[in-house]
């Protein structure tokens, strides 16, 4: 379970749920999950249309997770992305979906993006997954307090100069980055699970942003670590562990937060 | 403007020359002119629909004009120096954020990066804890914002805009969703602001009742024209009657004022509102 090749799945998968928790964080506290739904699973047609044509998947994969961010950006007004998000996705998916039918030997591959394949991850493909990372994390760390600011209400940055459609486009671009880097390893859906269930968990654990973030990337954390583990165990999919443990700790999450709300304000 | 200085009056805080607006091709505020003195406590009354929101947005600048112009103090001295506390902010209770932090985010939010630096750190707490002071938000101040009451976010949300030390503070209905008691609460905190930071307040309301003890001015609104002076001077059945182009009647009861629509005349309210309401300023008799 720790052989050579084992450790560096647990290192990229690590490095995954890292940057799954952090940008999950704005995710959830943005009330985007939607737009992270969408992004992870529509850039998986890229992969699919890359695939057909002969290219690198994870090529096509950044290329529409890039454009699917652009698109809802430009097509959703005032940070209310519902029904672009929607329509984008749908198209996206379609098309997927099209590529898919055309190029049969390659969908086994294509739907590991979908559903993950974490148990197979090279040296080699570590150190752009590590790259990747830490420019996402970094740009979540400059883009930090205008986000914050924007999402408590985006009139109040708009007054302090912080264009909204600036911030909001810049933070769909990071969401559509960490898309790029973490789907090849995780997957569309092990993605998705891990960028909304930590950080919706989280943020019930705390009321300082600084330590719900921290809870956050431990909660994803030990969501990868125990899915590897189960899964090397027993020989389930992955997705399973990930997503029904990161299901359980949500709600655990919010009985705990709920509690804690309780305490603070008896009278309540 | 010398004139002014040999009066021995200092120039205005904010300047409005004869603005006009359009929204989605209409005229939403037309010729508005009026000034704001420094330390001023302005109360900027109208109906729903009246362009309050609107003139508000015009003088932060995140609104275009059509003509006219806006002059602000501070910005002629190349300094951000209005605070806003804009209209209905919906505090997500979900949020992991503490009243101090929304505070803080007053101060730097539109900084870019993380702040790690111990010694500012150690001014930027001293400053939010002085912000939520001067607005009596100690008690809640480490308490999850989204779960506090209406008056208290809007307690926390003054102390957001005022933290930037600005010369003007615009606050659009921060009455709205309060209760009698809140209310009073938070038009004396304001007042009491205006005075000890002299900071020009401007504030909209569609009822002008419980801002009469504090306010200086009055600008009313209506139709997107606007005239502004002293209550005594603005509030008066000819000067409205002009404004509002229909005759309305001013009736002053117990220290309140309403104002009436004159008979046979366009409601100022679309019908069904009750009529001679006492807890409005402005109603309408069909
Ligand atoms: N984005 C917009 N596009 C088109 N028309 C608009 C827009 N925003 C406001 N309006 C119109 O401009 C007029 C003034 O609106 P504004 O929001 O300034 O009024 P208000 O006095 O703030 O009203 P309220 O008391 O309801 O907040 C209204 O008739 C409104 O319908
Ligand atoms: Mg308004």
């Amino acid at each position: 379970m720790f052989s050579s090749f084992m450790v560096n799945t647990w290192v990229a998968a690590s490095i995954v749920a890292v940057v799954g928790g952090v940008v999950g964080f704005f995710v959830v506290l943005r009330g985007s999950a939607f737009v992270a739904h969408a992004i992870p699973h529509g850039a998986f047609s890229g992969a699919a249309g890359a695939a057909l044509l002969g290219l690198n998947t994870v090529f096509g994969l950044g290329v529409f997770a890039l454009a699917g961010a652009l698109g809802i950006s430009a097509l959703g007004r005032k940070g209310r992305h519902d029904v672009a998000t929607a329509l984008g996705l749908v198209v996206m998916l379609g098309t997927g979906a099209l590529f898919l039918s055309w190029s049969a030997e390659y969908a086994p591959q294509i739907y590991a993006l979908l559903f993950g394949e974490v148990l197979g991850v090279s040296r080699a493909e570590l150190w752009p997954i590590a790259g990747l990372a830490i420019v996402c994390l970094a740009a979540v760390a400059l883009l930090y307090r205008p986000l914050v600011l924007s999402s408590i209400a985006p009139e109040l940055g708009e007054v302090r100069g912080v264009s909204e459609r600036v911030i909001d486009t810049a933070f769909l671009l990071v969401v559509a980055l960490a898309t790029a880097m973490t789907v090849p390893v995780v997957g569309a859906l092990l993605m998705f699970s891990l960028m909304i269930a930590p950080a919706g968990a989280a943020r019930a654990l705390s009321d300082r942003p600084g330590v719900a973030i921290a809870c956050s990337i431990a909660l994803a954390l030990v969501t990868v670590w125990v899915g590897i583990a189960l899964s090397y165990a027993i020989n389930w999919p992955l997705g399973f562990f990930v997503g029904t443990l990161g299901a359980a700790f949500y709600g655990l999450g919010r009985l705990i937060g709920a509690r804690r709300r309780r305490i603070a304000s008896p009278v309540a | 403007m010398s004139a002014r200085v040999l009066e021995g009056r200092e120039a205005p805080v904010l300047s409005l020359r004869d603005v006009s607006a359009d929204l989605a091709g209409r005229r939403v505020l037309d010729g508005v002119t009026f000034a704001v003195q420094p330390g001023e406590f302005t109360a900027l009354i109208g109906t729903n629909g009246a362009g309050k929101t609107t003139l508000l947005r015009v003088i932060l600048g995140l609104q275009p004009t059509s003509s006219g112009t806006v002059e602000l103090a501070g910005a002629r001295r190349g300094r951000r120096s209005v605070g806003y506390v804009p209209q209905k902010v919906l505090l997500d209770p979900d949020m992991p954020l503490r009243a101090r932090d929304v505070v803080a985010l007053g101060m730097d939010g539109h900084r870019l990066g993380i702040p790690v630096s111990p010694r500012a750190g150690r001014v930027r707490r001293a400053r939010v804890e002085a912000a939520l002071a001067s607005v009596d938000a100690l008690d809640f101040a480490d308490a999850r914002v989204g779960t506090l009451s209406g008056g208290e976010q809007q307690r926390v949300l003054i102390a957001h805009a005022l933290i930037g030390e600005p010369e003007l503070l615009l606050l659009d209905e921060p009455l709205a969703n309060l209760d009698l008691r809140s209310q009073h609460e938070v038009v004396a905190l304001l007042a009491r602001v205006a005075e000890q930071h002299r900071v020009a307040v401007v504030m909209s309301a569609h009822d002008m009742n419980p801002l009469l003890p504090v306010m200086q001015r009055i600008v009313y609104l209506a139709g997107g024209r606007a005239v502004s002076g002293s209550t005594e001077e603005v509030v008066r059945s000819e000067v409205l009657s002009a404004l509002y182009g229909h005759h309305v009647d001013v009736l002053r009861v117990h220290g309140r004022i309403l104002v009436v629509a004159g008979e046979g005349d366009e409601p100022v309210r679309p019908p069904g509102e009750e009529p001679g309401s006492v807890e409005s300023g402005i109603v309408s008799v069909p």
